[in-house]
């Protein structure tokens, strides 16, 4: 199969067969990773940019492995270093970045739409590394490909996303990504963190823990951003704990192998317990290992078809 | 040299005119409308197949000056006026610094005057430099010219502050134009709340950000017995609200803006900035209700609420960029769409672009009658009209038609009996 897509913006806009066809590459690529020598050479001479103008740790470390085991050489420019808080547009940046005949552009941005506002100013392909709440595609790529791996076949899993739904990109990306290879999508928090008409998208919702948690396949939680409850989102940590923290007591309700994940970093003892983050379904650290994968693939993927079309013409 | 308008429809809702008819103008009045008036020393405008309404009246604009003249100035903003058909337009006192007094008053109209194209009328901040501490010395701005008060861009949300504010305005017969936004309710949002907010993961603005405070201020002309005129009407909660304070007889009018009927909040789905407006695009309800509103005169008026940014201001990631589009010159175009989809007749449309809006803020304009002064437009129905970006005649280019196919466009336009645009030219 041919991948057609020119950037990674989302998963809305990708089909059932285009994300399978991710995650089947992925699968080629995890074992780079157990070798001795973890380096092929599938994308040497590409230079690829990290643009990340909100701070992030492991997804762009991770993306710099990925790009590292397929032989690329990577730039990494960060919010602290970059020219966007000294007054230069995002249009100038990305100019100036392709300007030096880099091959793709991995961006984390903290306002949704600006991997797309992006993509419409360079012509190498733009990877959507998170943008605001709006999408984080290679996080439900990897959610995804964890969760098959497990499970087989995605066809009528039950995945609960608990959390705060309202500001997650993780979990729109996992609405679309899990619907369309079948699973049963629940999101489940506060009313005040779920987003409106959010029932409108292919996904169950509900306010209570104990619905989101029955008899799910695999429950994903969310992050809690600290700064909500000064925002008065809910009244405070504890009570956000006890009513929305996952913990060995509410996970029964779920099948008893049911996955436990985390995009990470976890706040323990608050969206999830000490004892089930490290228990046996918890699944959190092979996400962070299938991310290299899912991330090569999708690098693979977009640049050499870039090569192809180029060799095309 | 007279002025003679041959063989165009006239139509001047305000006298139920509409006909084949003949009009002569000297020294800036209109002297004459008959059929086959002849005057062989008159400069002959041939309207045939075209029409000929009262200048159109846009009281809801934004034309940067002064403080952004990189965005619009007076001049630009005038032309812009010209091409889109209007002989009187009104601007808003959100400048940089604010028209807060006699002296921005003055100011904006001897530019005006010096511009020589068409009408330019003040509004005045209700209060000084738009702080909301202080009331404006409303009594001179109505002697300096202040057409209406407004601290549109903001609501004044201290409502005792907002009563007096109406209470003494009222003194004055200077109505208050008000910008409905619950400003907590509104707050870091981006677009109207709802399905494609979720979609796109932009904090939304629900419509009840503008009804809440339309019903508080309706609440406020009631108890005062001032006038009112709602801005930019973007719901169907707030409609409701306008349609029965009018059963009530309460002071109140109100306007909406061709983008409230034309576009919805689907078309920021690949989040263009141009699209990015204050109200937000609304739903296919809201459409429908402002629609209805329209036809039942709900709402009375439509404005353009001409907001100019600059390209590379809009060019930014969306929660960065600004509020606001371009209007002027695609006003009567857009929605003359009203009128092909049978929504409105051509009547009712120049009566909500000119003769009522003339009567609401009380303007010596809105109708050709013998006597009164020559302001028209002359517009063709039905040409093909492809909105260009680079066509503009404002400084700015946000505007969320570009590329649209228009059918009415303004071809002429006399102001005091001058031509101040022939046949698209504009002097």
């Amino acid at each position: 199969m041919k991948f057609m897509q020119r950037n990674l913006i989302g998963l809305e806009n990708l089909s059932k067969e285009e994300i399978v066809h991710i995650l089947e590459t992925a699968t080629s690529f995890k074992e780079i990773s157990k070798r001795p020598i973890k380096k092929v050479p599938a994308l040497r001479g590409k230079t690829i940019a990290t643009l990340f103008l909100e701070p992030s740790t492991r997804t762009r470390t991770s993306f710099e492995l990925a790009a590292k085991r397929l032989s690329a050489d990577v730039v990494s420019i960060h919010s602290s270093s970059s020219s966007i808080l000294k007054g230069e547009t995002l249009r100038d940046t990305a100019r100036n970045i392709e300007a030096m005949d880099i091959d793709a552009i991995i961006m984390r941005h903290s306002s949704s739409g600006s991997p797309l506002l992006l993509s419409k100013h360079v012509k190498v392909p733009v990877i959507n590394a998170g943008d605001g709440s709006h999408e984080h595609p290679t996080q439900a790529l990897l959610d995804i490909y964890t969760i098959k791996e497990k499970k087989k076949d995605l066809k009528g899993l039950r995945v609960s996303i608990i959390g705060d739904i309202l500001h997650s990109r993780v979990a729109r990306s996992n609405i679309w990504g899990l619907s369309k290879l079948g699973a049963k999508v629940c999101v489940c928090g506060p009313a005040t963190l779920l987003p409106p008409e959010i029932e409108k998208l292919p996904t169950k919702v509900t306010y209570k823990i104990e619905e989101a948690l029955k008899d799910a396949d695999a429950v994903i939680t969310l992050r809690i951003q600290l700064e909500r409850q000064n925002d008065k989102y809910f009244p405070s940590l504890r009570e956000y704990s006890r009513e929305y923290g996952v913990n060995s007591q509410n996970i029964k309700l779920a099948k008893k192998d049911a996955l436990i994940m985390h995009p990470g970093p976890i706040n323990r003892g608050i969206e999830l317990s000490q004892d089930v983050a490290d228990g046996p379904y918890s699944v959190i650290l092979e996400q962070v290992t299938n991310g290299v994968a899912v991330r090569m693939a999708v690098l693979y993927l977009l640049l050499q078809k870039e090569e192809k079309y180029e060799s095309a013409n | 040299m007279n002025l003679l308008i041959k063989n165009g429809r006239v139509i001047s809702p305000a006298d139920n005119l509409d006909k084949e008819q003949d009009i002569l103008i000297e020294k800036g009045i209109i002297k004459k409308i008959a059929k086959g008036i002849k005057d062989p020393k008159a400069r002959v405008v041939e309207a045939k197949g075209k029409i000929v309404s009262p200048g159109l009246i846009d009281m809801h604009t934004h034309l940067r000056e002064p403080g952004r003249e990189d965005k619009e100035t007076l001049y630009t903003g005038a032309r812009a006026a010209v091409r889109g058909g209007f002989t009187t337009i009104a601007c808003m006192a959100n400048t940089n610094p604010p028209l807060d007094s006699e002296q921005d008053m003055e100011f904006i109209l001897n530019e005006a005057k010096k511009i020589g194209l068409i009408n330019i009328l003040p509004i005045g901040a209700v209060t000084v430099e738009m702080a909301q501490k202080q009331l404006t010395e409303i009594a001179k701005l109505k002697k300096a010219g202040a057409v209406a008060l407004s601290e549109d861009g903001h609501t004044i949300l201290d409502s005792n502050f907002f009563r007096r504010a109406m209470e003494y305005a009222n003194m004055y017969n200077l109505i208050i134009i008000c910008h409905c936004e619950d400003e907590y309710l509104a707050k870091d949002g981006q677009m109207n709340e709802g399905y494609m907010s979720t979609l796109l993961g932009l904090k939304g603005i629900p419509n009840e950000t503008e009804s809440i405070i339309v019903a508080r201020d309706i609440s406020l002309a009631r108890i005062t017995g001032s006038r009112i005129h709602i801005a930019h009407v973007s719901t169907k909660e707030s409609i409701a609200l306008i349609r029965q304070a009018k059963k009530e007889k309460i002071k109140v009018t109100a306007e909406t803006c061709p983008h409230y009927f034309l576009l919805s909040d689907k078309d920021l789905r690949n989040y263009n900035t141009n699209f990015k407006v204050s109200p937000p695009l609304r739903t296919k309800d809201d459409i429908e209700a402002v629609k209805e509103a329209l036809i039942d005169g709900t709402i009375d008026i439509i404005s353009s609420d001409h907001a100019p940014h600059l390209e590379s201001e809009k060019d930014l990631e969306f929660n960065e960029a600004p509020f606001g589009m371009i209007g002027l010159e695609t006003s009567l175009a857009a929605s003359f769409k009203l009128v092909e989809d049978k929504v409105l007749t051509i009547e009712e449309l120049i009566t909500k672009m000119s003769s009522m809006t003339a009567e609401i803020f009380n303007l010596n304009a809105g109708v050709i009658r013998e006597g009164f002064p020559a302001d028209l437009t002359i517009f063709n129905p039905v040409s093909d009209w492809r909105v260009k970006k680079d066509e503009f005649e404002s400084k700015s280019s946000n505007s969320p038609f570009i590329d649209n196919e228009f059918h009415a466009r303004v071809e002429t336009v006399i102001c005091m009996g001058r031509v101040v645009m022939d046949k698209f030219k504009i002097i």
